[in-house]
Parts: C-alpha cells; sequence; structure tokens
C-alpha cells in the first residue's frame, strides 16, 4: 500500500507507520533526474519536462549533476566512446540510484542494432537498468508512465530490512 | 612608480599557468555530448579543442547496407531537430540522381512542413540560447509554441519528432483535412508571439550585456571556415541557399533574406547570431501563408512514387537550406538500390570548426554564450 | 564557366596537373601530386575565385579499386561550382593537405582520414576526428570487418537464441 500522509491525519493526528514505508514516500516522490540528454530522445526528455507535460508534477525535476540526482534516464543512442563515460557518470552518483533507459537506442541499439559498429547495443551492458520506456523516441507520455512505474517500484521497497 | 601602479602595467602581459578544464562530454550547456577540452590562462580563454564523435551513430555506414527508402529514417536521426529538412533535401538529392519529377502538390506539402520545422527548430535555439545565457523563462514560452507546431505534424504523419514523412517521389500522407485552416491558425496565433519573446529576451538588457559584442565572427572567416545558414548570416553575408540557389519551389515565394546588422554591438556577434533566427521565423511565416494560399487542393502525393528506387550509375552533390544552414547530400550511385557512398555534409560540423577561432581570448562564462549562438546539433556533427 | 572552361584554366596554369578524364564527366581529376598548387589556383585565379569548399568526402571504389577524395568547390563571388577528385592509392596513399588554404578542409580532413586511412600530408593536426584514439581499422572501407571487442564491451549485438 502507498504510505499517504493526508489520508492519515484526516482521522487524527497520530499514526503508526512502518519507517521503511515513510523512507519510500520520501523518495518515490522526489525522483530527481540525472538531466542527460543523448541524443534524439533528450529532446523528447526535454519536452516531457517542459510547460505541457511539466514532469514536477511528480516531483522529478531535471538536475545537471550526477552528485545531486536519484535517477538516471539514459535518453538516447549511447555509442561505444560515450559507454565508458556513462559508466563512471553512473558510478558518480550517489544511492539510492535507480536508471530509466529511455527510447529504442537505449534498450537493445534501436534502428543501429545490426549495422552500428560504434553503437553499444543496449546501455544495460554498462550499467544495470530499472525501468525501460520503448519508443523511438518515445512520446513525453511514455516517459511520465516511465517514472510513474519508477515510483512504484521504489514504494515496494524495503530500504532497512534487508530481504535475503 | 609605486609598486601598485607597476602590477597594473603587467596586468594582461603576465600569462599565468595554463589550465586544461575538461567540459562535457556530459554538461547542460553542450547541446549533447560535445566536450570540449579548454586551455585558460586564469579566466580568459586561450584556445578550445573540440572532441567529437559521441554521437557517432555510423550514418554513412548504414546507407551503404540499407536501400535508398530505408536512408529517409535515418537522415530523420540525424538532425533531430529538424527532421523535415533532411528528409527534404535527401529526396531531392535521389530525385536529381534519378531524374524525377514531382507534382506540385507534394512540392507545396514539402515546402509548407520544412517552414513549419524551421521554425520548430530556430524556437528551441532561441529557447534553449535563453536557458545558456540564464533565463529559464523564455525556454518556457518557446517550448509551449513549439509544441502546437508538432501537434500540426502529429496530426500529419503521427509522429512528434521523427517523421520519415517526405519520401522520394511524394510525401508519406497526404494533408489531414482542415489542415490549411489549423495551420493559419496558428500562424495567426504565433505572429504575435514573435514580439513577446522580443519583449522578453531579445532586447532585454541583460541578455544584451551577455551577448552583444561577444565572439564577433567576421565575413571573410565565415566563408574560409564554410559557415552556413543564421552563423553566415550574422556576419553580414546575403547568402541563403532558398534564395541564391533555389531548390524546389521557393523561387514563387516572396521573402527576405536577414542579416546581422550589429544593431547591439558589431556585426557578427552573439546577438546577431540570435536575432537572425528570431527574423527568419518572420520570414518562415510569410512562406507559408503564401504556400497555403497558392497550394492546388487536387492531387495525389503518391502518383509519382517509383516502384523501386534504383538510380542509374552516377554521383550527386544536392544542397539546401535546412535551418541551420546548408546541408549537403553526397551520393554516389553503382546503378543498384543501395546506394554505393553517401556523404552528408552537416551544416553543424562545418558551423562549429570555427568555435575555436571565434572564442579565443574571451572569458570562461562566455564559451557557454558563444556555443549556444551557434547552435549545433550533435547528431549531425557526429552523424 | 563551364566545366570545359575550369579545364582550360587548369591546365593552361598548370600543364600536367590534370589526370586523363573523358569528357562525359561531370568533374575534373587532378593527379595527387599537382593538388596542392591547383587549389591555390582554384581560389586565387580571378575568373575562379573558389572561396568556399562546400564538402570534402572520401570515396572507396572497392577492394580492387582505388580510394579518392572528393572536394565540391563553390564561389560565393562567381556563383559557379565545381567538382574535383583526386585519386589514391589503397595502400599509403598521400594527397596534399588545402586545410590552410580553406581552413573548413582542417576538419573534413580529419574525417576522412577516420573513416578511410589515407594521409593529408602537411596536415596541421590529424588526429581520429569521431572514432576512439584507439580503435582499430577506418570503418568506411569496404573491406572493413567491424571488431568483436571494444574495451572488453561486446560490439555485435548478441543474437544467440531469437534468429
Amino acid at each position: 500500500m502507498a504510505f499517504s500522509l493526508v489520508n492519515r491525519f484526516e482521522q487524527d493526528n497520530v499514526f503508526v507507520e512502518k519507517i521503511d514505508n515513510l523512507i519510500n514516500w520520501a523518495r518515490s516522490n522526489s525522483p530527481w533526474f540525472f538531466q542527460f540528454g543523448l541524443a534524439c530522445c533528450g529532446i523528447e526528455m526535454m519536452a516531457a519536462a517542459a510547460p505541457r507535460h511539466d514532469l514536477e508534477r511528480f516531483g522529478a525535476m531535471p538536475r545537471a549533476s550526477p552528485r545531486q540526482s536519484d535517477v538516471m534516464i539514459v535518453a538516447g543512442t549511447v555509442t561505444l566512446k560515450m559507454a565508458t563515460r556513462v559508466k563512471r557518470l553512473y558510478e558518480q552518483m550517489a544511492n539510492p540510484k535507480y536508471v530509466i533507459s529511455m527510447g529504442s537506442c537505449a534498450n537493445s541499439g534501436g534502428p543501429y542494432w545490426q549495422y552500428g559498429y560504434h553503437v553499444l547495443k543496449g546501455v544495460d551492458l554498462v550499467i544495470p537498468v530499472d525501468i525501460y520506456v520503448p519508443g523511438c523516441p518515445p512520446r513525453p507520455e511514455a516517459l511520465i508512465q516511465g517514472i510513474n512505474e519508477l515510483q512504484r517500484k521504489i514504494r515496494e521497497e524495503t530500504p532497512l530490512r534487508k530481504v535475503s | 612608480m609605486t609598486v601598485s601602479e607597476k602590477s597594473a602595467d603587467n596586468f594582461g602581459v603576465v600569462k599565468a599557468e595554463e589550465m586544461v578544464l575538461n567540459m562535457g562530454p556530459q554538461h547542460p550547456s553542450t547541446h549533447g555530448v560535445l566536450r570540449l577540452k579548454i586551455y585558460t590562462d586564469g579566466e580568459i580563454v586561450s584556445r578550445i579543442e573540440p572532441h567529437l564523435g559521441y554521437l557517432h551513430r555510423c550514418f554513412e555506414k548504414h546507407c551503404e547496407y540499407l536501400s535508398y527508402e530505408q536512408v529517409i529514417p535515418f537522415t530523420d536521426r540525424c538532425d533531430y531537430l529538424a527532421s523535415m529538412a533532411n528528409n527534404h533535401i535527401y529526396a531531392m538529392a535521389v530525385e536529381k540522381l534519378m531524374d524525377l519529377e514531382v507534382t506540385e502538390k507534394v512540392e507545396y506539402i514539402r515546402v509548407i512542413m520544412v517552414e513549419l520545422q524551421r521554425i520548430a527548430s530556430h524556437l528551441m535555439a532561441i529557447g534553449t540560447f535563453g536557458l545558456d545565457v540564464g533565463g529559464i523563462t523564455p525556454f518556457t514560452y518557446t517550448f509551449r509554441d513549439r509544441e502546437r507546431i508538432l501537434d500540426l505534424f502529429e496530426y500529419t504523419c503521427g509522429a512528434r519528432l521523427l517523421y520519415n514523412y517526405i519520401w522520394v517521389g511524394g510525401v508519406s500522407h497526404d494533408l489531414p483535412v482542415n489542415f490549411v485552416r489549423l495551420a493559419t491558425e496558428f500562424l495567426d496565433y504565433f505572429e504575435p508571439q514573435i514580439d513577446e519573446y522580443n519583449n522578453l529576451l531579445t532586447f532585454n538588457k541583460i541578455f544584451i550585456e551577455r551577448t552583444g559584442d561577444v565572439g564577433v565572427l567576421p565575413a571573410d572567416v565565415a566563408i574560409n571556415y564554410a559557415a552556413s545558414g543564421p552563423v553566415l548570416r550574422a556576419s553580414g553575408v546575403k547568402w541563403d541557399l532558398r534564395r541564391d540557389d533555389p531548390y524546389s519551389i521557393y523561387d514563387r515565394f516572396d521573402f527576405d533574406v536577414i542579416v546581422g546588422d550589429g544593431q547591439m554591438g558589431t556585426v557578427g556577434d552573439c546577438w546577431d547570431r540570435y536575432y537572425v533566427r528570431v527574423l527568419e521565423m518572420r520570414e518562415s511565416v510569410k512562406i507559408l501563408r503564401q504556400a497555403l494560399a497558392q497550394m492546388p487542393t487536387e492531387g495525389d502525393v503518391h502518383e509519382n512514387l517509383p516502384k523501386k528506387v534504383r538510380p542509374p550509375e552516377g554521383s550527386v552533390y544536392f544542397r539546401g537550406e535546412s535551418p541551420r544552414g546548408e546541408l549537403g547530400f553526397f551520393i554516389a550511385s553503382d546503378g543498384k538500390s543501395k546506394p554505393f557512398r553517401v556523404k552528408m555534409r552537416s551544416p553543424a560540423f562545418c558551423n562549429l570548426s570555427l568555435f575555436s577561432e571565434i572564442s579565443e581570448g574571451w572569458m570562461l562564462s562566455d564559451i557557454v554564450t558563444i556555443l549556444g549562438s551557434i547552435d549545433i546539433v550533435l547528431g549531425e556533427t557526429d552523424r | 564557366m563551364e566545366l570545359s572552361d575550369f579545364r582550360k584554366a587548369i591546365s593552361g596554369a598548370h600543364p600536367d596537373a590534370l589526370a586523363a578524364d573523358a569528357e562525359s564527366q561531370q568533374w575534373l581529376e587532378i593527379i595527387p601530386e599537382k593538388w596542392g598548387e591547383v587549389a591555390l589556383t582554384l581560389r586565387d585565379d580571378k575568373a575562379l575565385r573558389f572561396d568556399y569548399l562546400s564538402c570534402l568526402s572520401g570515396y572507396d571504389e572497392g577492394v580492387d579499386g582505388q580510394l579518392a577524395v572528393i572536394y565540391n568547390l563553390h564561389s560565393m563571388e562567381l556563383l559557379q561550382q565545381l567538382e574535383i577528385r583526386v585519386k589514391l592509392p589503397r595502400e599509403g596513399g598521400r594527397v596534399p593537405s588545402v586545410a590552410h588554404i580553406w581552413r573548413a578542409a582542417d576538419w573534413h580532413e580529419r574525417e576522412a582520414y577516420d573513416m578511410y586511412g589515407m594521409t593529408f600530408s602537411g596536415h596541421p593536426d590529424l588526429r581520429r576526428m569521431l572514432l576512439p584514439e584507439d580503435w582499430v581499422g577506418h570503418p568506411l572501407l569496404k573491406d572493413y570487418e567491424t571488431p568483436e571487442y571494444y574495451r572488453g564491451i561486446e560490439v555485435e549485438k548478441d543474437k544467440r537464441g531469437w534468429e
């Protein structure tokens, strides 16, 4: 169940809830994403953050530095020259960190999967990916759904209890 | 002479230790994955070494494996802010190689799409240039209006960003019902918006201080570096392929070629490069109004689509004016259904090559301004 | 001016610079040793004035053929266009750099070197343009084979199980 402060306060001003859920509530509602536009999908990511689609409704705001961000949206084609940099940027992010692979290119190489001698065939070869958003490029709505799915995933975590 | 006067004399003569700064490939103001190696003397930039290739997606090798029609989606992805222009010029290059004519209606549809795309691309350039110099609001304004153009494209061909719309010999879909009315409504809405951008950004005092007289590009240097598009025109060279080497049906329309006039400093500064784009949107609106009025309503857009695109042996270099400048395709055919060699002459590649030349001697904070004023798309520079 | 006029102008200034080319061709073929001088003439001659290098493309005729460099020139003053081709052998081919004549050629030549491996003698900084420094081979050659690994990353798509 999603944790919602507002509902609880309606009845009483004291409530009992797991700390896990409190942390998840905070984390899932502020998925600050790393402004990491690589190619065409980067433009759609910008469009998603722009007025009409307005990602900040979901607490997701762009950050320019990996140190400040929680979610890395890999938006676009990852080339072999870029792959080592993507890995380093991922390592520079602070835990907990999540990765959304946006678009066919980041998922699997996209239209370049067969003859692209310089294209990485899926960003999951170098960093772990939580959510895949299909499309070439995905519409901003698709990215929003991806972020919602990520929020759902975060809410199911147990940050304090290590599940074996 | 006191000591302090002496040191004041030496200021600017003494060279500090050279420092190398690395900007990119991940940086919010490099417009993609460009890496700049900046050699600085204190805060003054002495030399810049751009490193490209972080988005090299092997476009030219793909062309040799794919048939002529299959290349069109890949041209989309080269310059993803002006896909229609890429489609158009590639299709026209192949048509020239095949000696193929297209119908009147197709020509008009193509011009309408390309000019709408030019407005969308310039809106993006203006918005992100505002972001680069520190104004976030213009970005939201331009994106609001850009979405309206994307709506028109979506209504026509179903895609928002990468269209695969202009085919060799025709276009993929006819214009939908009411398109002319919707496009005219958009133009009526959009034209007053340009004044709003001017009030908001163009004549803003801080913006002028940041961009006027910065990064001046003289005309002869621009020509020697084969600059094109707004970058060349801002330096005072009246050169627009739509006017000076007319292709398609551009010779039928009445529009002006905008050149920079050094209104806020010197001819060819960052402000000029920015303002040329603003005024060009107005010219595009002019072309669009004429094209929408003249367009024939009857006609089949699939009439001249060839059964199989198989040009005779030979080669062609065809160029046209994309929003960023002279976009050229060199296509060599060996008579088969796949191109033997396709070379894309990308305007952003040539425009970026003069970046080091004009940024020498400026402060580090001006680098972002100068780079933003060139308006590069990395998909196109790296191909 | 027509192509035949350009041909006359070049052969007048540099008698043995033109390679034997047919009248039907839409371009002029220059032998590589003479290209540096011819390029200067093309830019500075009053009747030619090619001050704008539109495009420079590398070209591979095939495994049995030669490499070539194709220059598409344009004159801003006289509004004329010309295509020049310089052919060179596949192995160890050298062509004079024109980066000091048209500075636009600088990056284009680096790209052609990157993709085809021909040497531009006299180029100020001939490094790879697009591919990483430690890349092996020149990908646009017709006999290029994609490497299996780059820095431990698999280059080809793993197609096991679905092909």
